[in-house]
């Protein structure tokens, strides 16, 4: 039986919150794309971070020994409770923002499953091996788009501008460390956030730069998801997120 | 000889034929067609559309205006002529029961 | 009857296939065209009615599996209009008569999807009818809808399977669930009977049909067969099938079933079901606001020009 950890279940749990509020948002787009090929693309990478969630929430569930299973703390937990990232829970607004915030995210994940492969529980390293290939796809995606839609036509280069303008601020709180992280980062099982930016900011430069759009510039870095403080478009999400599932407490599906 | 079918353009995006390997040691097989704007995005559609099931381990992309095609009118004069050299076959020839490993 | 038409026939009598570029009589290839667009375009819109439903599923595994079954809708649409495209017909087009309402999808998915349990009951009842219909198509006569029809089979057992399983939870769940199971089969089993279309008396393109290998069984042998199956199965369920007229006939060992409202079939056809002109406009708002995308790909392809493959 796993051994309670609570250190690990809060970082899987940030990881796994990450997850599935993207797949949330991303499900939106469903039976709504552009183009019925890029319905099927955009379900693959909903599939795939949910899969990667449920993965992540039965650890953390399991590290921290309370009994809780995936559906417990997806469906059961309030919205300070909730531990992503901001970025994740934005509005799709057009496909060009979706795309960008699909590579800002995709280009941090990379790397950072990338690292923990190796990382010194099994259990998540095990979730990295598989997640590393999936968002690797991921981030091939979203390239794609970002070039063709930064370089394709003056209004697509505008609404893809827009669009990357719009998620780019929320980036910065990928990169912020805290207590947790340097405890976790020291015992070999989390990424160094810090060591991540680099590359991030390597591969998203490139890709701005084939796309001929421009790195937006600004100081303002909202923050404050890793803490439980959201946007108020989150409460919306998790309304609809949790809705039945709460509506018949202790029932099966 | 002749091309296989007019150029489409669904968007001003070409049709592609897709041909997948399901495993390795089999050919590519034709598994269908679909729409993209380039070849890039071609392979990550046919990877998205026909391998939702690992039903493949390679694909090509073929742009459908560039596959040349025999000509249904030319089927008999084309394939006949193959249908009288039965010596091709290893069927055609008799081995002796008791002679194994051949 | 000419040579070209007799060799058709020939092929089509000797249960052969025809491909794409041989000689079809033109009435051949326009009621393909015809039959395999309505056939995509139902799977697209069919997208909406369950799509409605994946932000709230209640576990992650239905949500996941509900995603991939959605999934599925998109790509089987993608195959068909692909076959469709092979009889010469383009896919612009043809979305293009859908967005005009100028060619139908199937009539069930403009009825709305308003609890869960519809969800579950679309993959037992509906998914059920329509692998019903198409397991005959794997063998038309013509060879490109025959392949996909195969390839959308064998994905859509699974369709089937994951709606009578989540269905056979809420029947043994809570009060409110069974209840909520209940109302979706009242509501999902005249609908999903209609599914096979009108009795083969009042449907006149029938006979030439079987006559092409297009059609191999008759409307009404299908929804003889759809009931016969499924009846029992709402029976293991705790289900009533909202039916008062059903019984089992002995002799025949088939179900009898009640009258079929056909107004109300023929009503929805004509646009005036519960969600027609929603679905509809759903459909034409996802395609022009992706249209500055779709233009934006075909722009940078031009200017690339891209022969070489990155992956």
């Amino acid at each position: 039986m796993a051994v309670q950890d609570l250190d690990v279940a809060a970082y899987c749990l940030r990881l796994g919150d990450d997850a599935l509020v993207l797949a949330q948002r991303l499900c939106e787009w469903a039976a709504r794309s552009p183009q019925l090929e890029e319905d099927v693309a955009l379900m693959n990478l909903a599939l795939d971070l949910l899969g990667q969630s449920r993965s992540l929430l039965t650890l953390a569930g399991e590290r921290e020994g309370a009994g809780r299973d995936e559906d417990d703390l997806a469906f059961l937990r309030d919205e300070p409770d909730f531990v992503n990232a901001q970025l994740m829970e934005l509005d799709n607004g057009d496909f060009g923002r979706t795309m960008a915030r699909q590579l800002l995210v995709s280009a941090w994940s990379l790397p950072l499953w990338d690292a923990l492969v190796t990382s010194t529980d099994p259990d998540l390293a095990a979730i990295a091996g598989k997640a590393v290939k999936e968002v690797a796809y991921h981030l091939d995606h979203a390239r794609s788009w970002v070039v063709r839609l930064g370089d394709g036509t003056e209004e697509s280069h505008r609404r893809m501008q827009a669009g990357l303008d719009e998620v780019w601020p929320y980036s910065f709180e990928l990169f912020e460390s805290d207590d947790l992280l340097q405890r976790l980062v020291e015992r070999g099982v989390a990424a160094d956030p810090a060591a991540l930016q680099p590359i991030w900011l390597a591969t998203v430069s490139e890709v701005v730069a084939e796309a001929t759009l421009s790195l937006p510039e600004t100081d303002w870095r909202p923050a404050g998801g890793r803490r439980g403080t959201h946007t108020e478009a989150f409460g919306y999400l998790l309304a609809e997120l949790q809705h039945l599932h709460r509506s018949h407490p202790g029932v099966s599906w | 000889m002749s091309t296989s079918q007019p150029p489409k353009t669904s968007s001003g995006s070409p049709l592609w034929e897709v041909f997948v390997r399901s495993k390795r040691g089999l050919s590519h097989t034709h598994a269908g067609s679909l729409h993209a704007p380039d070849a890039h995005m071609a392979l990550r559609n046919a990877r998205d559309l026909f391998t939702r099931r690992q039903e493949g381990v390679s694909i090509w992309v073929v742009r459908a205006t560039d596959v040349v095609a025999s000509s249904p009118d030319e089927k008999d004069p084309f394939f006949d002529p193959a249908g009288d050299k039965v010596y091709r076959h290893p069927t055609f020839y008799d081995v002796p029961d008791e002679v194994q490993h051949i | 009857m000419d040579a070209l038409e007799q060799q058709f026939q020939d092929t089509v009598d000797g249960d052969g296939r025809i491909e794409p570029r041989d000689w079809m009589p033109e009435g051949y290839r326009a009621t393909l065209i015809r039959q395999i667009a309505q056939h995509a375009h139902s799977e697209i819109i069919g997208m909406q009615p369950e799509g409605n439903w994946i932000t709230r599923a209640p576990s992650l595994r239905r949500k996941a599996i509900l995603v991939a079954k959605v999934q599925d809708e998109a790509g089987h649409g993608l195959y068909l209009y692909g076959a469709a495209e092979t009889l010469g017909a383009d896919r612009d087009e043809l979305l293009d008569l859908l967005h005009a309402g100028k060619q139908k999808y199937s009539t069930i998915f403009n009825y709305p999807t308003v609890s869960w349990a519809d969800v579950a009951a679309i993959g037992w009842l509906v998914d059920g009818a329509a692998i019903m219909n198409q397991v005959p198509l794997t063998r038309c006569s013509y060879g490109p809808y025959a392949r996909a029809m195969i390839r959308v089979c064998k994905e859509e057992s699974f369709h089937q399977r994951q709606g009578f399983e989540a269905l056979t939870v809420l029947a043994n769940g809570s009060p409110a669930q069974r209840r909520m199971a209940q109302d979706a089969l009242n509501r999902w089993w005249w609908p999903s009977l209609m599914m096979f279309g009108p009795s083969d008396d009042n449907s006149p393109n029938s006979a030439r049909s079987m006559a092409w290998g297009i059609k191999r069984f008759s409307n009404d042998e299908l929804r003889q067969r759809f009931v016969d199956a499924t009846v029992p199965q709402a029976e293991w369920l705790g289900l009533t099938v909202p039916d008062p007229d059903l019984r089992y006939d002995e002799e025949t060992g088939h179900y009898v079933f009640g009258e079929i409202d056909w107004t109300e079939f023929f009503e929805v056809m004509k646009g005036n079901g519960p969600c027609n002109r929603q679905r509809l406009a759903t459909r034409v708002a996802a395609h022009e606001e992706g249209a500055w995308v779709r233009e934006a790909a075909a722009a940078y392809a031009a200017k690339h020009s891209a022969r070489e493959v990155a992956a």
